[in-house]
């Protein structure tokens, strides 16, 4: 077990920057995610953490100790990779062998284990048989199991769930986190998945280009976004954005959306906004903060339903607010019709506001 | 489904059936031959069955016929020879190959590509080119007096099979070396645990091409081999060259079929592999 801290970590490759100043650092026992885009460098993180790849500038430290030149074995980690990565020619006790083979372990120990690894992931009928003749959820289980069995400080994931099935991937990520709230160990998890970020972490890198949009429990990045670029990628349905005026007048803080005639307070529950300044600003407001409200309530917005999209649990509207397509959400007994008007008000509390200019949050 | 058959697809069955006698014409010839008595060959039966069979020639040919040497031997000694130097080469060379192959393929280093640059280069070379300067080196270094010295060339010769190594390694995973590295495995011990066992559809291709090539080679034996231990190949060919008031045509047929025996073997017993190797990666599995 370990605290992991990266500072100012640069990679090139030649002259092409993959990362350009990364900071992260995760205490004992936490559950860090790296999420983003294909080719925003979190994967290349991960190998770097891993020691699979150089570092061209900065440090990584796993507990107190510097590891930019220790070799991978050495550096009390477990990696589960996107393909599993099991040795085909080995039956699935050898593949969990492997490790302590390599360091020598007496046989006693090994299959003891075996057996205790075996037993935590349910999977002691599998023990003799090789990786091809496993389906895709028991492969991912020994991978797993091949690090566990490795006792180790860090657990690393690349993207670990990315081959499943949609219902085989919503139990493992079940397991995953059951696993940690059993073990206790800092994990580290790469994924473009926003929804695995949510739910299994405990603190949240969102990366984009090489760089850390924003670092943050999910709560504050659901919640309170760092960049426009954060508050789109979390999130589903996606945040609205809407180019807005912000502005203050006996009732308060209001916003006057574009194409819309009527305000919306803000101010009230957010404070600290009242001291942000005055002027166009993009509102970012999700879906499920759009209240249903009746006709002509004061600060409600008339909307024209355009679309629905039922899912079950929630209806998502499509309308138009202005001239911006706009999502919002429903309950489903209480979702309008198409082509029916409805009047919303927006939760005060819940609008984020964005420069137009630098896209960065603004105020607190 | 049925297919039709019109003029086309006739001239394709002929042509097939035409190419297919051309070449058992000579297979048969041989055969029937052997098993003749030298009289009833010259007595004009030279396509037909034998009207007696025997094992005389064969005989005659593994243990007593005369190739040239002090004593009339038979080419038992030259088949010995040519296993206890074709097995050694085969073996070195297809896994110096293999590593080779993996190497390129997996642990690029600085120059790496112009290693394969070389290596496919030299794979054109005509051998012709090699054999004034490797009988040179070879009298220097003492190595003219056992077959070790030839098993070393015919493993130096094989290194281009490095290139079919490499280029069914480019597809293996590099996360398998990746996960293998975290678990403190080397890159030797990568390749001999991990990697080598997935590769053995081309290790057999690459065995079964080793394997004839070496055995059907003429020039490097005839010029390398030690004179005591020649292999079959060189001992066939004196085998018929030797002068009598007779050309034995049932033994040199014989000699023929015992000196082909090895790698029709070796094509019958792995040839199934051997097609599933050359077309394997073109079909997923």
């Amino acid at each position: 077990m370990a605290s992991l801290t990266i500072e100012n970590v640069h990679k090139r490759y030649g002259t092409v920057p993959i990362l350009r100043g990364i900071d992260l650092s995760i205490a004992d026992g936490e559950f860090l995610i790296l999420v983003g885009p294909s080719g925003c460098g979190k994967s290349t993180l991960l190998s770097m953490i891993a020691g699979l790849d150089d570092i061209s500038e900065g440090q990584i430290r796993i507990g107190d100790r510097v590891v930019n030149d220790v070799s991978p074995k050495d550096r009390d980690i477990a990696m589960v990779f996107q393909s599993y990565a099991l040795y085909p020619s080995m039956t699935v006790r050898e593949n969990i062998e492997f490790a302590m083979k390599m360091k020598k372990v007496p046989a006693a120990e090994r299959a003891a284990t075996v057996d205790r690894v075996a037993k935590m992931l349910q999977m002691d009928a599998l023990l003799d048989r090789r990786p091809a003749q496993l389906s895709g959820g028991q492969r991912q289980r020994v991978a797993m199991g091949r690090a566990l069995a490795r006792n180790p400080a860090i657990f690393l994931f690349d993207e670990p769930l990315s081959n499943l099935d949609a219902k085989l991937r919503v139990e493992m990520r079940a397991e995953i986190k059951s696993l940690h709230q059993r073990l206790k160990n800092t994990m580290v998890y790469v994924t473009h998945d926003q929804v695995e970020a949510m739910t299994l972490g405990d603190r949240i890198a969102v990366m984009k280009d090489g760089l850390v949009q924003q670092f943050g429990t999910p709560a504050e990045i659901y919640e309170r976004p760092a960049t426009m670029y954060v508050a789109g990628f979390i999130g589903s349905p996606t945040m609205n954005f809407m180019s807005a005026t912000y502005e203050a007048n006996a009732q308060g803080a209001m916003l006057r959306i574009d194409g819309c005639t009527v305000s919306v307070p803000i101010a009230t529950a957010t404070g600290s906004l009242a001291q942000a300044p005055r002027g166009e600003v993009i509102a970012g407001i999700r879906p499920e903060h759009f209240v249903a409200a009746a006709p002509n309530t004061p600060g409600a917005i008339p909307i024209t339903i355009e679309l629905l999209e039922p899912t079950g649990a929630d209806t998502y509207a499509m309308a138009r607010i202005g001239s911006k397509k706009t999502t919002l959400r429903f309950a489903p007994k209480q979702a309008p019709r198409v082509g029916e008007t409805a009047w919303v008000t927006v939760d005060p509390a819940a609008v984020n506001l964005f420069d137009p200019k630098t896209e960065q949050r603004i105020a607190a | 489904m049925k297919t039709e058959l019109n003029a086309g697809r006739l001239a394709i069955y002929a042509f097939l059936a035409l190419a297919l006698f051309f070449f058992c014409l000579p297979a048969w010839f041989a055969l029937v031959n052997s098993f003749k008595p030298l009289d009833e060959i010259y007595a004009g039966n030279v396509f037909g069955l034998p009207q007696r069979w025997t094992l005389e020639a064969w005989s005659k040919t593994w243990s007593k016929a005369c190739t040239g040497a002090p004593e009339c031997k038979g080419l038992s000694q030259y088949f010995v020879n040519s296993l206890l130097a074709v097995v050694p080469a085969t073996a070195i060379g297809t896994l110096w190959g293999c590593l080779n192959g993996y190497v390129l393929a997996k642990w690029r280093f600085k120059g790496s590509e112009g290693v394969l640059f070389v290596l496919m280069f030299g794979s054109f070379i005509p051998i012709g080119l090699f054999l004034f300067p490797l009988t040179v080196i070879f009298d220097r270094m003492g190595l003219s007096t056992s077959l070790a010295g030839l098993v070393t060339v015919y493993v130096i010769y094989s290194l281009p099979t490095a290139l079919f190594f490499r280029n069914y390694f480019v597809g293996f995973p590099g996360e398998l070396i990746k996960a293998a590295r975290i678990d403190g495995a080397g890159m030797l011990r990568i390749f001999w645990s991990i990697a080598l066992p997935t590769a053995r559809p081309i290790l057999m291709v690459v065995v079964i091409m080793s394997f004839t090539n070496i055995w059907n080679d003429f020039l490097f034996a005839l010029v390398l081999a030690p004179f005591d231990s020649q292999t079959v190949t060189v001992g066939l060919n004196n085998l018929i060259n030797v002068v009598e008031e007779r050309a034995e045509y049932n033994v040199h047929m014989a000699g023929a079929l015992i000196a082909a025996l090895p790698t029709t073997i070796v094509y019958i017993l792995a040839g199934k592999h051997f097609v599933r190797g050359l077309t394997s990666g073109a079909v997923k599995g």
